[in-house]
């Protein structure tokens, strides 16, 4: 068990996002989330790291734990935290730099300012998401210029570049079209055998294809959490049975 | 019976209107600019550039209005734009959305709509005598300082708040911090627009008169040191025209401030250009 939440609820203001969410991730393995829209899939993402804190009248009870320890204990390390989970956006959002900036990025807030330190980083964050051989002559041009789907590439590897140890994406191939969706769920396979992923998407084929486990929300409660296996071919409860099967979402 | 017009008819009328505007404002532009030029360009030597003023401006060249020109700016810009970007940042960032962001910006926008002659004013009662800076670069200075942060903070502000939200959770989900986030991925992202602002800035300070005229003076001499007396080319300009001291002598000094101002431009221009190019 890597992530666990106990009697989890997040209030944005006076709407409650999230209700009673009890479940627990499982190390290197890929967890999918799935649930119509709303229903509160990033928001639950966003506690994992503590992106939620960057939003005003945000209110969270219950416990989250990380390794055993609860995350939003008073004297918890926020920052630590983010270096150890880190997060995929939806879109592509490389920063307007360079490709090489980009990537030490992570690095250099993190003090290391050593170049052939940085360099070696560099190779190893891009060859690890398949790019260096593509871009080892482009370092230095910008970021922007890449396609979407390297430019996602690209922003999984400045988030490997701070070694972290869960990768949290939200719906990370949605701006991207089905044969570079394609390649990054092949790159996820092979990510989860270093790191625990926890990806929220839209998509239920990409959930059967690619997570291992899989919860169920809807409107803020998590209706169901267990292997893909189950969840797609023998729900237990009939409100998920109804999602898989196209009947609402 | 209505007088009735197709759709396309419309679009050439408003197409043709829009574009005599622009012709209009293009020709007005080059009108002045060719006419200054015109009358001043033959005047303009490198004796005039390199020579100190003799005879109230009759004769000799320009060099302490340059010199002058130089300092009262350069001061100006250097006080300014770290405080104009910092006042930014800091009402982007740190502070609320809400009623005393709008009021800052407001009063910013207020000054921005005051008379120079106004800041002329203040800076003579404030900086030249309460404070006794006396008729200097400095006193000079610190007045256009004052009058071009409006300027510095209303554009900084914009551009700060048009880098995405996006880059500020990415930065933050990498652990980075406040400080990070604002000096690697704010600031270079907003600096085109940062820099628009202080060129703006720049230009306004050059091409100011009433301001100075208060607060830095009129005097020839070569400034030696903030406290020095000195007269900007726009003020030495205005003296030789309005006095008549000589109407060829102040067509050339305009035509250097012109030409100064467009080379100020052109290359913030250029730079910014780069900037983008590179990286987006
Ligand atoms: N900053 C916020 N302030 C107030 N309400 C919010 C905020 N962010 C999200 N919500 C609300 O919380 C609920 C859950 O939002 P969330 O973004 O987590 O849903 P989601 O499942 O990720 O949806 P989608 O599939 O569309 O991305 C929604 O009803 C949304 O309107
Ligand atoms: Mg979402």
């Amino acid at each position: 068990m890597i992530i666990e939440t106990a009697k989890l609820n997040l209030y944005y203001g006076k709407f409650q996002a999230l209700k009673n969410i009890n479940l627990q991730i499982k190390r290197n393995l890929i967890t999918g989330i799935i649930g119509p829209s709303g229903c509160g899939k990033s928001t639950l993402l966003r506690v994992f790291n503590r992106m939620n804190d960057l939003i005003e009248n945000v209110r969270i009870t219950g416990s989250v734990f990380f390794d055993k320890e609860d995350i939003y204990s008073p004297l918890y390390d926020i920052i630590m935290l983010r270096k150890r989970i880190g997060m995929v956006f939806q879109r592509p959002n490389a920063f307007p730099l360079s490709v090489f900036d980009n990537i030490a990025y992570g690095p250099r807030v993190w003090g290391m300012n050593d170049k052939m330190v940085l360099n070696e980083i560099v190779e190893r964050s891009l060859t690890a998401v398949d790019l260096f051989n593509d871009l080892k002559d482009r370092l230095k041009t910008s970021a922007l210029a890449l396609s979407a789907e390297k430019q996602q590439r690209l922003c999984i590897a400045r988030l490997l570049a701070v070694e972290p140890e869960v990768l949290l994406m939200d719906e990370p191939c949605s701006a991207l079209d089905p044969i570079a969706t394609g390649k990054i769920e092949e790159l996820m396979q092979e990510l989860k055998k270093r790191y625990t992923i926890i990806i929220v998407t839209h998509n239920m084929q990409q959930a059967a294809r690619i997570a291992d486990e899989v919860g169920f929300m809807l409107l803020g409660e998590l209706i169901e959490f267990d292997s893909a296996k189950k969840i797609f071919t023998n729900p237990r409860d009939k409100r998920t049975f109804d999602y898989i099967s196209g009947r609402f979402g | 019976m209505t007088f009735r017009v197709g759709p396309r008819t419309n679009q050439i009328i408003a197409y043709t209107a829009l574009l005599i505007m622009t012709v209009i404002t293009i020709f007005v532009l080059f009108f002045i600019i060719g006419f200054i030029l015109k009358n001043g360009l033959g005047q303009v030597s490198l004796k005039f550039l390199t020579e100190r003023t003799t005879d109230m401006g009759k004769a000799g060249g320009i060099f302490p209005s340059i010199l002058g020109t130089l300092f009262v700016t350069l001061l100006a810009i250097i006080i300014a734009a770290p405080i104009g970007v910092g006042s930014a940042v800091y009402l982007v960032e740190y502070t609320k959305a809400g009623f005393v962001r709008r009021i800052i910006s407001f009063g910013a926008d207020c000054l921005n709509g005051v008379p120079s002659i106004i800041f002329g004013l203040f800076g003579f009662i404030f900086f030249v005598i309460t404070l006794n800076f006396g008729w200097s670069v400095l006193s000079g200075g610190l007045t256009l300082a004052v009058m071009i942060l409006p300027t510095i903070i209303r554009t900084s502000e914009e551009a700060i708040k048009t880098v995405p939200r996006a880059y500020r959770e990415i930065s933050y989900s990498l652990g980075g911090g406040k400080l990070d986030t604002i000096l690697k991925v704010v600031l270079p992202t907003a600096l085109p627009g940062i820099l628009t602002g202080v060129i703006l800035g720049i230009g306004r300070a050059i091409g100011e008169t009433a301001a100075v005229i208060f607060t830095a003076g009129s005097s020839l001499g070569l400034p030696t040191s903030i406290f020095s007396s000195t007269r900007t080319l726009a003020v030495h300009f205005y003296i030789l025209a309005r006095e008549g001291i000589s109407m060829p002598k102040a067509y050339a000094t305009a035509t250097v401030l012109i030409i100064i101002i467009l080379l100020i431009n052109f290359i913030a221009y250029r730079l910014v250009h780069r900037f983008i190019a590179r990286y987006y």
